[in-house]
C-alpha cells in the first residue's frame, strides 16, 4: 500500500488559535481514509490544509509539510495547481447555479484551457458516469441547470465536476450530511467505487458511514491526531481511551 | 453523552445477573437433590427452567434492540456481544441442571449406593467457576476471568477419574450399573457446567480487552490477526 499523502509536522493557526498541532500522518494511496472527532477538533482544518485552502483565510497560517505523491504542495506547487490535483466536495452541494449540467462538469477543464468539443464531451460523460449520475441526466445535459437537480444529484454533480480535471486526491467534508438516506447510500457507494482510483479523505460525523466506506480512520481531538488505525480496529477496540470515550458517546 | 443508551446497558447487565442467579441456583438445587435424594427439589429445578428460558429470550431481545437502535461501538459493542453469548451459556447451565435433576429422579428409583466419586465436591468446583466468571463479569475484571480458565482442567480431570472409577464399579458390581451410569451422566453434566463457566470467562476477557482467547488462542495470534 503506497503513501498517497505524507503529512509531517503540520501545524495550523487561525489568528492565535493553534488549531492543528504537530500532525504526522501517512494517508494510503487509493484507499478511503475517514477523519472523525467532535466539532472544532481540527479535522476540517486538516482537510483544508491538504489543498491549501486553509491559507485563503487572511488570519490563517500553516507550517509543516504535505507531500502528495512525493510533491511538497506548500514548497513546490501553486495553490491553483494543487486545486487541480486535489478535488474537494463540501457539506452542501455547490453547483454553479446558472450553468447547465454540462457546463458545471466542464468548467474546470475550460478554466484550464480545454476547448475541444470532442474532448469536453468525452470528459463530461466519463465524469458523470463515474459519479453515477449519467443515466439520470444524459437527456438534459444542456437543458437543465445544476440547481434544478435534487440535493443528492447536485452532490454527485459536484463530485463529477471534481473528477473532470482528473485529480489524484478527493477531499470530502461531510459530503452526505445534508442528504436523505437514499442519496447518502448513493454517495457512499460512489466513494466505494472511486477509492480504487483516487486517494479519498472524508470528514464525517457519521461513524457508521466511516465504518462503511473507509479502510482507515483518524480520530482528532483539540487539534491533535489522537489515533490513526484501521477502521476495524478504531471501531471495535481502539488503543486510546479518548477515542473509545468519543465513539461510545461517553464524551463530555 | 449517550445517557439513555448507557442506562440501557446497565439494565441489560442487571437482567443478565438475574439470569445468572437463576442458573446458579438451578445447579445448587440439582446437587442438593442428589445429596438428599429429594425428588421434590428435582421438580423445582425442572419448573425453574421455564423461567430461565423466558429470561433468555428477553435478554436476547434487549440486546438485539440495542444493536439495531443504538449501533454500539468498541467496548459497548463487545459488551453486548459478550452478553448474548453469556446468556446462551447460562441457559445451557440451566439445561445441565435439569439433566442432573432427571438423573437424580432415576437414581431415586434404586436403592441408595455408595459411588466412588464425590459429586458434591465436583459440583462445588464447577459452581465456583461459574460464580467467579460472573464476578469477573460484574467487575469487568479480565484477570479474575483468566483464573477461571485455569480451573477448567481440574474439573476435566475429575470427570475423567469418574469415568474410570465408575467403569471399574460396573465391572466389579454389575448390579449397580444403573446407579453408576446415572452418576456418570451427572459428572459429565458438571463437566459441561465448567465448560460454560470457561466460555463466560473468555467472553469477559473479550469484552474487557478486545482479545479472543477462545481455543487457547494467544495474545500474539490476536495481535497478528
Amino acid at each position: 500500500m503506497g503513501v498517497g499523502i505524507k503529512i509531517s509536522d503540520l501545524n495550523a493557526w487561525y489568528g492565535t488559535n493553534h488549531s492543528l498541532q504537530e500532525i504526522q500522518l501517512d494517508i494510503p494511496a487509493n484507499h478511503a481514509t475517514a477523519l472523525i472527532g467532535p466539532s472544532g477538533c481540527g479535522k476540517s482544518t486538516f482537510l483544508r490544509c491538504l489543498n491549501r485552502m486553509h491559507e485563503t483565510n487572511p488570519i490563517a497560517r500553516v507550517t509543516g509539510k504535505v507531500l502528495i505523491n512525493e510533491v511538497d504542495i506548500y514548497a513546490e506547487s501553486s495553490p491553483v495547481e494543487i486545486r487541480r490535483r486535489v478535488g474537494m466536495v463540501f457539506q452542501r452541494p455547490n453547483p454553479f447555479p446558472t450553468m447547465s449540467i454540462y457546463d458545471n462538469v466542464a468548467s474546470g477543464l475550460k478554466l484550464n484551457g480545454f476547448r475541444s468539443r470532442r474532448v469536453l464531451d468525452e470528459v463530461v460523460e466519463r465524469s458523470l458516469r463515474q459519479s453515477a449520475l449519467w443515466d439520470e441526466v444524459k437527456d438534459d445535459l444542456k437543458k437543465k441547470s445544476g440547481a434544478s437537480l435534487s440535493g443528492g444529484q447536485q452532490q454527485r454533480l459536484c463530485i463529477a465536476r471534481a473528477l473532470a480535471v482528473d485529480p489524484e486526491v478527493m477531499l470530502m467534508d461531510e459530503p452526505a450530511s445534508a442528504l436523505d438516506p437514499i442519496s447518502t447510500a448513493k454517495i457512499e457507494d460512489l466513494i466505494f467505487e472511486l477509492k480504487s482510483q483516487y486517494t479519498i479523505v472524508i470528514v464525517t460525523h457519521n461513524m457508521q458511514q466511516a465504518a462503511r466506506v473507509a479502510e482507515n480512520t483518524g480520530f482528532f481531538l483539540m487539534g491533535k491526531l489522537v489515533e490513526f488505525d484501521s477502521t476495524h480496529k478504531i471501531f471495535t477496540n481502539p488503543r486510546d481511551k479518548r477515542t473509545e470515550d468519543y465513539i461510545t458517546g461517553r464524551f463530555g | 453523552m449517550r445517557i439513555r443508551f448507557h442506562q440501557s446497558l446497565d439494565d441489560l447487565k442487571e437482567k443478565l445477573l438475574v439470569m445468572a442467579g437463576m442458573a446458579e441456583q438451578a445447579i445448587q438445587r440439582a446437587i442438593e437433590a442428589y445429596r438428599t435424594r429429594d425428588t421434590s427439589i428435582c421438580d423445582l429445578v425442572m419448573h425453574g427452567e421455564l423461567a430461565i428460558n423466558k429470561l433468555e429470550r428477553e435478554i436476547d431481545q434487549m440486546a438485539l434492540d440495542l444493536l439495531a437502535m443504538e449501533q454500539p461501538m468498541a467496548i459497548d459493542l463487545r459488551f453486548i456481544l459478550a452478553v448474548i453469548k453469556i446468556n446462551a451459556d447460562l441457559e445451557r447451565v440451566g439445561d445441565q441442571a435439569v439433566n442432573i435433576a432427571e438423573r437424580v429422579c432415576d437414581l431415586n428409583a434404586f436403592a441408595a449406593a455408595e459411588m466412588p466419586i464425590d459429586i458434591p465436591h465436583m459440583a462445588s468446583v464447577a459452581s465456583a467457576m461459574v460464580r467467579k466468571a460472573l464476578q469477573a463479569f460484574i467487575e469487568g475484571d479480565a484477570e479474575l476471568a483468566e483464573s477461571v480458565l485455569a480451573m477448567d482442567d481440574q474439573v476435566d480431570k475429575m470427570n475423567e477419574a469418574a469415568y474410570y472409577s465408575l467403569s471399574l464399579l460396573i465391572k466389579d458390581q454389575p448390579a449397580l450399573t444403573a446407579q453408576a451410569l446415572n452418576a456418570l451422566v451427572i459428572s459429565r453434566n458438571l463437566e459441561r457446567v465448567a465448560d460454560h463457566a470457561t466460555n463466560i470467562a473468555e467472553d469477559v476477557i473479550f469484552w474487557v480487552r478486545g482479545a479472543d482467547v477462545r481455543h487457547h488462542q494467544s495474545q500474539s495470534q490476536n495481535a497478528a490477526s
